[in-house]
């Protein structure tokens, strides 16, 4: 491997490091900001202007906590939990186009590796709640693996129909053929709606938060951490939500590409920039519209979480299937 | 039969329609609602910086007056303690020594005066038990403290200063005591 490539890829690995790691802090403060706006309040305001600094003592306020392990808890496992699910949660963030030259890895099989560590991603929520040795911790652990071997499913058929659409599973490859205005919503409005459902079911958000439900299961799958292993897993679920929107905007939002944007025509770096604020305003607003359904909608019954995955979106996700692939034979 | 109250409604059980069912409409309408509270003006009130005003006849701590010339008024009486239904005012009272004419009005006084401000339920009935017009509520609030011990005023807290500038005016509250049996005949 030449050196200027791994310098190259370096410098990218790093500073999308630190862009995900600054937004997913940031996504802390909106959270609140937004949950605040929605029901008529003013939110953090307390701690620099518009309480922008409020991530930074937050931060402070974890590492300043007591570090915490139960006496009964299996201790390796228990701190191994939360670094896994940050090592997940960071680590699907590899392969996603975030202009035509900013990519940390061009996978050929990129989507599938985003499905590949979104289904590893439970396990650091299943070693933490097993590791704890908590009744309340375990039903948690338990929730979050079922729900995502059910969303999953969903998820990976809807899936299946942008890649007949596409031709292929390169993340890349999927936000070219979007050029202009030609987004997959358009011929996937189903597979949008279906899509994001399940990515919030994934990323464990409301309505779908039942891992960890504060009101039932005090916490769930984090009840017995504190300190900076609790703000890892806070930190982690912000994380794959930001991801998550960049995959949805990706897959269905054009990626990088905007209606009357032709970046082959551009200066390279200028375009890839554009590029790079395109898709980051993207996901973003769809991160705006993650917390937005956290603060409108209430939590699912158990019942009802597994009767809407099973019975009414994989069903849904199969038909949407079916008439994709019926649709690109006849007119594709 | 007749309705026991006007807001009553009928509530049908018929099956929900395919849209209801969907949920998605009543989903996006229900955002709807959040955005729309999303652009409304905040109620909040901040409070280090913003203040709400006070009514003028508030009722909160206690001030003990003096007269004109500067002596206390209060003579230890105690029908302030006998009005208080919380039973937050202590005193003792003393007789007044020769030379003490210009701080004390009657002949006797309050040698201690306490009033427990976590007792207290600022109802104002000392001030209209009081004979004499030395004790009034004000607007002011009472600040919280680490120590019970802290919430008992005692005269230092509650008497008035001499100077003009410490002087505490309760004009508007002495309006509304003196004319206390109009209001309440027609509020």
């Amino acid at each position: 491997m030449p050196l200027y490539l791994i310098i190259e890829k370096s410098v990218l690995v790093l500073f999308l490091f630190a862009v995900t790691m600054g937004v997913a802090a940031y996504s802390t403060w909106a959270e609140r900001k937004i949950a605040a706006f929605l029901q008529d309040r003013l939110g953090p305001n307390r701690a620099g202007v518009f309480g922008l600094l409020q991530p930074l003592a937050d931060g402070v306020k974890m590492f300043m906590k007591e570090e915490f392990i139960p006496s009964n808890a299996e201790k390796l496992l228990f701190i191994a939990g939360p670094g896994l699910f940050m090592f997940t949660a960071l680590m699907t963030g590899a392969v996603i186009p975030w202009g035509p030259n900013l990519q940390i890895a061009d996978l050929n099989i990129g989507i599938l590796y985003v499905l590949g560590f979104v289904s590893v991603g439970v396990y650091g929520i299943m070693i933490g709640g097993w590791a704890s040795n908590n009744k309340y911790s375990l039903f948690g652990a338990i929730r979050a693996s079922s729900q995502m071997i059910s969303y999953e499913l969903a998820m990976g058929l809807v899936v299946i129909a942008i890649i007949m659409l596409t031709g292929s599973l390169d993340l890349k490859a999927i936000a070219e053929q979007q050029k202009g205005f030609n987004w997959n919503i358009i011929y996937q409005p189903f597979g949008f709606l279906i899509y994001c459902i399940t990515a919030l079911a994934e990323c464990n958000r409301a309505p779908f938060d039942l891992p960890e439900c504060e009101t039932e299961l005090i916490g769930g799958f984090h009840t017995e951490y504190s300190s900076m292993k609790l703000g890892f897993y806070l930190f982690a679920e912000y994380i794959n939500m930001f991801i998550s929107a960049a995959v949805i905007a990706t897959l269905y939002l054009g990626g990088y590409n905007m209606p009357g944007l032709d970046y082959s025509a551009m200066n390279p770096i200028v375009g890839n920039a554009i590029a790079f604020v395109v898709l980051f305003t993207k996901t973003l607003l769809g991160v705006f519209v993650f917390i937005w359904v956290r603060w409108t909608l209430p939590r699912f019954r158990y019942d009802q979480l597994m009767h809407l995955g099973w019975k009414i979106l994989i069903p849904l996700a199969i038909l949407n299937m079916l008439l994709t692939g019926a649709g690109v034979l006849i007119f594709g | 039969m007749q309705k026991l109250t006007n807001r009553s409604k009928v509530v049908s059980q018929k099956d929900m329609s395919f849209l209801e069912k969907a949920y998605v409409p009543a989903i996006l309408s229900g955002m709807g609602i959040t955005l729309k509270h999303f652009f409304k003006k905040k109620s909040t009130v901040a409070y280090p910086e913003q203040e709400r005003s006070f009514s003028p006849v508030y009722r909160g701590r206690h001030v003990l007056k003096r007269d004109d010339k500067g002596a206390e008024r209060c003579t230890a009486c105690g029908l302030c303690a006998v009005a208080c239904p919380a039973e937050a005012i202590t005193m003792t009272a003393a007789e007044r020594q020769k030379g003490e004419e210009s701080l004390y009005r009657e002949e006797k006084y309050a040698a201690v005066y306490e009033i427990n401000m976590l007792r207290c339920i600022f109802c104002g009935l000392c001030e209209e038990a009081c004979p004499k017009e030395a004790i009034f509520l004000t607007p002011n609030i009472t600040p919280a403290y680490y120590d019970r011990q802290d919430f008992v005023y005692g005269k230092d807290m509650l008497v008035e200063g001499i100077a003009p500038e410490d002087r505490v005016d309760v004009s508007k509250r002495q309006f509304w005591r003196d004319n206390l049996e109009s209001t309440q005949k027609n509020p």
